[in-house]
This record gives C-alpha cells, structure tokens and sequence, in this order.
C-alpha cells in the first residue's frame, strides 16, 4: 500500500515528468497560454497517459516479451500510443468542439509528447507489474496536469502584467518555467529512496 | 435577543475621515435669492426621462409639471418659479462628460407664485391607500436626496413577495464635507419625522422605522430626539452609529443596523428593508401634506475655496456660480469645482452648470486643499485596497482585468458589485486611480452589451429579410405555375376539339333562332 | 525467418486490432454540422456590410471555423471582436488587416428628401432592410435600425444618400480608459461664467 502511494507522491511531485524530468515541454509551453485550454489538454492527456502505459504494458508482457520481440519495443508502443490519442481526438471533438478548436494541433500532437512514450518505456525499464504501471502513467499525468495548469494561471497573469520589451512572450514564460523548476527542487528528498 | 437599534454590527473595511464639518456648519441656514433664468434639465434621475408638456413662450406657475413619464422607473420635473419659458434646449449639465443634456429654460417673472400647480393638501394620509400617496409622491417628482436621485415612488412599492418589516431613515452624512442632512435635521426634525410616518403607513406598516445619524452629528441627534421625545417612540428608533466612511452607503448601513447583508444582485426589499434619506422623507411630507412638488433643496456649498461656506436652500435649476457668489464667491486659486463630496463627487467642468436634485454639496477646493493624486507605479498587491473595500471585493483584482480588458472575469469577480467609494484609491500605496478603472471596466461592458444588442437586431432583421425574399420567390414561382397550368389546360387538343364543336354548334342555334332563309355555302 | 515472420504477424495483428478499434469509434463519434460556425457568428457584429471579403457574416464565420480566413478582416468589429474572436478560437490576436479601413465612429444613411426619386433600390440593397418606402413614395432611413454598411450608396441613381456621424451624447458616454491622453489626470479648474 505505502509503495503505491510513493508511486503517486513520486512522480506528481519529486521526479514531476515536467519540471524534474523535463519530458513533454511542447504542450506545456504551447497550450498554457488560458486556463480552460490547459485543464482540458491536461485532461486529455491524463487519459492517453494512463491508458497508453496500461496499453503499453499488456502489449510488452503478453505479445512482445513472449516473442522475444523486445527490440519492437519502440515502435510497439508508439503504434498504441498513436491509436489511442486518435481515439481521445474523436472523443474530444464530438463531447466538446469548442476544446477540439483551442487545443488545435496539439491534440494529435500528444502521440510524440516524450512524456507518453517515456512513461511507457519507464514502466518497462523499472519492471514495474499492470497496478503500478497504471499507478505510475495516472501519476506521470496529474503531475503533466498540475504544472500545466500552475503554468497557465501564472501565464495569464503575465499577459496583463507590465513586462519590460525584451521580455515579453516567450522569454518571460520561460524563465518562469526555471523559476517553477527551482520550486519544484525543494520536494527533492521528500521521498526517501 | 437585542431590540432592534440597540446593537450594532460591523461592515467589512471603511476608513475614518476628516469630516470637515465645522467649515459649513457655523453659519445660519441660508437661502440663495431667485435667479432671472432658470435652466431646469429633464434628466435629473435613474430611469426614463419624460417627456416636455410646456412649449416655449409658454407662461408656467411655480411648481408646474413640466414634463410627463410614461415609464415606472421615471420622474417629472417642475418649475422651480412662476415665469415664461423661453428656450427648451441642450445647455450644460452637471455630468462627468461635460455633455449637453435637454432643458427647460425658464426667465423668471419675479413673482414667485404658486398659481394652481400646487396639489391637493392629503393631510389624513392614513386614510389612503398606500397607492395614493405613491401616486403623490411620483407627480411632485421626488427621488431620492442622497445623491442616487432614483425615483422614490418605485422604491416604496415592493414587490408581494417582499414583506418589509423596517424602514431605515438614512441620516448617516459619511463623506467628509457634505453637511446638508445634518443642517436639515437640526431645522426641520419634525418634518422629516412625519415624512418618515408616511412612508411606514405607504409600506404597509413595518415593525420597526430605525433613523440613523452619525457619532459626529450631536445636535442633529438632539433635534430628532426632541421631536421622538427620547431615543424610541412608538416604533421609531433614534440611533447613533460610528462615523466610519462609507457607513451612509445604504447596504452598508442596513449591514450596520440590521446584520444583514444585501445579497449582490438583489435589492435591500430582498431582505425586508427599504432604506430613505431623510431629505426624501422631508420632501415626501411637503408633498403629500402640502401639495408642494419637488423644487429646492438645501445645498451645503464648502471648501476653502469659497469665501462663506455654508448651507444654502437652492431652487433646482440655479446656476451653480450663482450659488458661489452667494456664498462669498471663490477664494483663489481654486483647483476644484465638485458637486458632491471628496470622494465620490463629479468635478463639474464649467460653473454655468444649474443645481439638480442630486445636488447634495458644491465642494471648492483651493489649490493643496484636497490631497493630490500622487505619481502611479506599479501595484504591489500590498492587499492595502482588500482590507478597506466595504463591498469584500478584490480591489486589485478588478484592477488587473480592466486593465487587460478581460470584462468577463471581471464580471465574474463581482466588479458590478462595486460602489465606487473610493476606499482602495484613497489607501493605495501606489497612488493607483482605481476607482478610474472600475468605471471605466463598468462603461466598456455596458457598452458592448448594447452593441451585442444591437448586432443580434441586425442578424434577426438580416435573417427575416433573406426569408421574405425566399418568400417572395416562392410566391411568384407558384403564380408562375398556375399561371402556366391554365395556359396549357386551354391548349388541351380534346378539349379544344370540344370547344370548337360547341362554337359550331352556338352559331348554327343562332342561324336557325334567325329563321335564317340565305343559302349556305356549299 | 520465424522469428522475423513472428515480429511482422505481432505488429500486423496490433495494427489490425487499433485499426478495427479506430474504424468503430470514427463511426460512433460522428460529429455533423459546424457549431463552431455558430459561435463565431454570434461574436460578430452584423453590419452584413462585406468588408471583411464575404457575402455576410455568416458566410465570413463559416470560412473562419473552416480555417480559410482570417480573424482579422473585420472594422465594424474592431479591435474587441478580434480578441473575442482569438479568445474563442485560442489563437493569437493580430492587428486588424491594413488594408481594411477602421471607422472612426458610427455613422448612420440619410435620403435627401428633395433628391428621392423612388426608385427602390435602395431598399432592395439594405441587408437588414432599414429603409421604409415603396415604389415612387419617399424613401426614409430608419435610423436607429440602420447598421452603416453603406450598401445603399452605390445602388442610388441619384446619389442623395448621404452617411453622416451619430455622436456619443450622454446616455452612451463611456469614461474614458485611465491610462493614456485621455486618462481623466488633473482636471484643469473650472471654467467661470461671466458675472451676472
């Protein structure tokens, strides 16, 4: 029980898929301009990561490993990732086209965000069983989700505040992504190994 | 369990002010002599302006009707003396943008008489319906005399739902300078007294009337106390409550007296309340028992900038520098003409400007006299303008969305809400002129609400008139093929073989009726 | 051989299986219509006028939510439009487009009086039908209906329509914004009326 836990502890907020591992930084610095389309592409991506890591373990331990096909692994997983964002994609635009329209490209665009396939391969590499890979890829996303939606609320108070020439736009956001970085740093040690 | 008026609650934030009183408050109850012309605006209240019933050249009593309301939200207005009118046009008018608005301009004949225009005396109000008097008090024009000028015939009518159980009788004069509640009370308590007995009869009798006046108002207290004979008679209560600006606000004082809040949306009636200045209440007793429509009102004129501040009664339509000059003229150099106090006054742009109802104060500020605006820098969210809203809004909030003219959160941050007291400007380190901001959020979104407005118009005028030319086009498609179905039914070669027989056979009946004898061809 | 035979049937059956999947959920989640479309109409300010390069509003919205135009192409919106228009579609907000020229102010159709022929075609050019008449009877613009398309004018063989400026007067007055040229700073003193 207490493992599972420090499952989820670790990866929302310690080893945080975004600002500890820096995986998936498109969507974090192309989709947090506005708080709603940042809570629906977390969503969004909270439902293809768990269900792709899930995904991804059934097809290693029953079709892959088995076969001994282990060196398919990569384009295994990217098949089932690349399946199921489609899936989410026509889910979104039929429940909410207003989503479908603000989250644009970047929907798709989850079939190559690092942190998808990496949590995949994570999930092999640590040899973690079915509960924990699900555990670990529903984790990887709420931390994905939080920092996105951290990120976008910070981002909108940017947009009205009163930024020097040089920095306005895309510097300002970044140095606010190292700054949450930084933040983020102090939750090192929080988890003993 | 208190009895009411005895125990008194909090509102959130406020801050104490200077009060200033004591400039205009040494003198004598004054009165500025009549004016040769009289500029009397249509539009002095919220709601509907009316329409003119006088015609230039026309010769109107003092107190004749000249303007009529058809809408409920609406009051007349009236001649403030007998004389002609001479003009019915744009002049200036004490508004913020220094536009023009309609007026009435009257020269005065000098006789200042009533004629017939005044109205019947109803002196046994409690025999009349609370309907009667309504109608009274919305014909002599009354609205409300603290500033608000909405029109009081409207507010004493809550709705079936809405049983008001206490009438506060607002007497609380927050803003520093204005004091002309105050020399009201000390003149003419009783008046105000019998003003506040006729409302609670048009109510429908609440339990309780609760007339408040402010710490730092001893002799109007004493006066009302006088005329009550003790702090409670009967259902009225006389009670003092702390001078914290914006106590006066109505929410805020029914928060005062009562511990309830008004909800945001919702009215004072919501929760049982119906609160009145007492210069209404005092204009609704010489309406009703005198007959006399709404036509002067006293104004505290004060500042340093004026040689003999005092108050003054001042007809409605007076110009404004008559009113200075009558109270010693300007003392140099003057920064500001405000009509109204400090905090929440108009600066008036020109003095040709006339008195309104809502005129409550004309406040001259000499030069270094009222604080001035500071240099802006950035807002530091020091949380100063939280602390001090008495409305619980986010000062600083309200003030980052407008400036990003993000109007629909800030709708959402309840900006509408906002009384524009001037508490967060008065407090802010920054020097930030937030109040500036709020009204300019406030115009913005009531600006586009219009043009939506208007566009959905457009779309629905666009959309009907596409469907009358299919309409049109249908119509004459189906005249078109009728027209052509009677043609081609007479083209028919049966039919036409059928008709032809019958012409044959009409013309050989018509030979043989004429017994015709001439050989036929062959 | 078996083993590369084993690695081709193990994609080729995933493959197969989303495949399958995918073609099922396409059809479940079918989605008819355009109601983007509708969104954006509705942000638009319906002048019908055609500055913006289309036949209407709705034509310009529906080429938007096709993606075949640009947020940008439309003065009678104005600046406020262009935002809701970003807001909504999650894009940028951009200048508006140069070429178009933004009004000052509202203006309004006057019909000389003196001039009207009666021709009516003026009134079959009005988009939102804001001009009252008929066959050789005067013609008159309703004002307060009348958008300031300005379709009218070129249609008028006589030329006697005319747009002229509405005014903000005191029931539309906006406070002006507090920063800027305008920004309500130190009001200069009152101006004095002569001495009586």
């Amino acid at each position: 029980m207490a493992e599972y836990v420090l499952i989820l502890v670790s990866t929302v907020l310690v080893n945080n898929i975004v600002l500890a591992r820096f995986l998936g930084l498109c969507p974090f610095m192309g989709v947090s301009r506005k708080l709603e389309t940042a809570l629906g592409m977390g969503l969004a991506t909270t439902f293809v990561l768990t269900l792709s890591a899930v995904s991804s373990e059934l097809v290693n331990t029953y079709l892959l490993d088995p076969l001994g096909l282990g060196y398919l692994r990569t384009i295994a997983f990217i098949l089932v990732i690349a399946a199921i964002v489609q899936f989410t994609e026509m889910v979104v635009h039929k429940t909410s086209p207003v989503l479908y329209n603000l989250l644009g490209i970047y929907l798709p665009l989850i079939t190559t965000n690092c942190a998808v396939l990496g949590v995949a391969l994570l999930n092999v590499q640590e040899q973690h069983g079915f509960l924990k890979s699900a555990l670990y890829g529903f984790g990887a996303a709420v931390g994905f989700s939080l920092v996105l939606v951290l990120f976008a609320a910070i981002r909108e108070r940017l947009a009205a505040a009163d930024v020097p020439v040089p920095f306005r736009g895309n510097a300002i956001a970044l140095i606010t992504a190292g700054l949450m970085s930084l933040a983020f740093m102090g939750f090192a040690g929080l988890v003993r190994a | 369990m208190y009895a009411p008026g005895e125990k008194l609650w909090h509102f959130h934030g406020g801050i104490r002010l200077d009060g200033q009183r004591e400039l205009s408050t040494g003198r004598p109850l004054g009165a500025v002599p009549l004016s040769a012309e009289f500029v009397v605006p249509v539009q002095q209240h919220i709601g509907q302006a009316g329409d003119v019933l006088v015609r230039e050249g026309q010769h109107v009593h003092r107190g004749q009707q000249l303007t009529q309301v058809r809408e409920y939200i609406g009051a007349p207005v009236h001649a403030p003396t007998s004389g002609k009118v001479i003009a019915i046009e744009n002049r200036p008018v004490p508004h913020p943008s220094g536009l023009e608005g309609l007026c009435v301009v009257i020269e005065a004949d000098g006789r200042d008489d009533w004629g017939d225009a005044r109205l019947e005396p109803l002196e046994d109000y409690r025999a009349l319906s609370p309907g009667r008097i309504r109608r009274r008090v919305r014909k002599c024009g009354i609205v409300g005399l603290g500033g608000a000028a909405f029109p009081t015939a409207a507010k004493i009518n809550p709705l079936h739902e809405q049983r008001i159980h206490t009438l506060v009788l607002n007497g609380a004069e927050c803003e520093p300078y204005i004091t002309c509640d105050d020399t009201l009370l000390r003149h003419h308590a009783a008046e105000v007294v019998e003003g506040a007995r006729i409302l609670m009869h048009t109510l429908g009798g609440p339990e309780r009337c609760l007339i408040a006046v402010e710490e730092d108002m001893p002799e109007a207290y004493e006066a009302l106390r006088e005329v009550l004979g003790g702090t409670s008679s009967g259902s009225f209560r006389l009670v003092s409550i702390p001078s914290i600006y914006p106590t006066g606000s109505e929410k805020q004082l029914i928060q005062v007296l009562t511990g309830r809040e008004v909800p945001a949306d919702g009215l004072p009636a919501d929760i049982g309340v119906v609160c009145q200045n007492v210069a209404t209440a005092r204009a609704v007793y010489r309406a009703v028992v005198h007959g006399e429509p709404l036509i002067e009102r006293i104004v505290t004129v004060t500042g340093r900038g004026v040689s003999e501040p005092g108050n003054h009664l001042v007809r409605i339509g007076t110009p404004v520098h008559e009113v200075i000059a009558h109270a010693g003229g300007y003392v140099e150099p003057v920064q500001w003409l405000l009509m109204g106090g400090p905090m929440m006054g108009v600066a008036l742009h020109d003095d040709a400007v006339p008195v309104v109802k809502a005129t409550n104060c004309l406040l001259a500020a000499r030069r270094g006299e009222l604080r001035a605006a500071g240099p802006v820098l950035p807002c530091i969210r020091c949380g100063e303008c939280v602390r001090v809203c008495p409305a619980r809004l986010l000062p600083h909030e309200l003030y980052r969305l407008a400036r990003a003219a993000e109007f629909d959160r800030a709708q959402e941050y309840d900006l509408f809400d906002c009384i524009e007291c001037g508490c967060c400007a008065y407090v802010c380190p920054s020097h930030l002129p937030l109040v500036h901001y709020y009204r300019y959020a406030k115009s913005e979104i009531r600006d586009l609400e219009r043009e939506r407005q208007a566009a959905d118009r457009a779309r629905r005028r666009h959309e009907f008139r596409l469907e009358r030319l299919e309409r049109e086009k249908r119509e004459r498609a189906e005249r078109l093929a009728k027209k052509k179905a009677a043609v081609s039914h007479k083209a028919d070669p049966e039919r036409k073989k059928a008709a032809v027989q019958a012409a044959v056979q009409r013309a050989q009946a018509r030979k043989a009726a004429r017994g015709d004898t001439a050989p036929t061809e062959d | 051989m078996i083993a590369v035979l084993a690695a081709i049937a193990a994609l080729g059956g995933l493959a197969l299986a989303f495949g399958a999947l995918l073609g099922y959920a396409s059809r479940r989640f079918k989605v008819e219509g355009n109601p983007l479309a509708d969104q954006i109409e509705h942000l638009l300010p319906q002048t019908q006028c055609g500055q913006c390069g289309f036949a209407g509003c709705r034509p310009y919205a529906e080429a938007i939510a096709r993606g075949e135009a640009d947020i940008n192409l439309c003065p009678p919106g104005g600046e406020a439009v262009i935002k809701a228009l970003a807001d909504l579609l999650g894009v940028e907000p951009k200048p508006l487009d140069e070429s178009k020229a933004a009004p000052a102010e509202k203006r309004v159709a006057v019909i000389d009086e003196n001039t009207c022929i009666g021709c009516t075609l003026c009134i079959q050019a009005c988009p939102v039908d804001a001009i009252l008449g008929a066959a050789k009877q005067m013609h008159t613009v309703i004002a307060s209906e009348c958008t300031g398309c300005e379709l009218c004018i070129p249609p008028c063989p006589v030329e006697c329509i005319r747009m002229v400026p509405v005014p903000r007067g005191i029931e539309d007055w906006k406070w002006p914004a507090p920063w800027g040229p305008q920004a309500p700073q130190t009001a200069a003193p009152p101006s004095r009326a002569e001495a009586a």
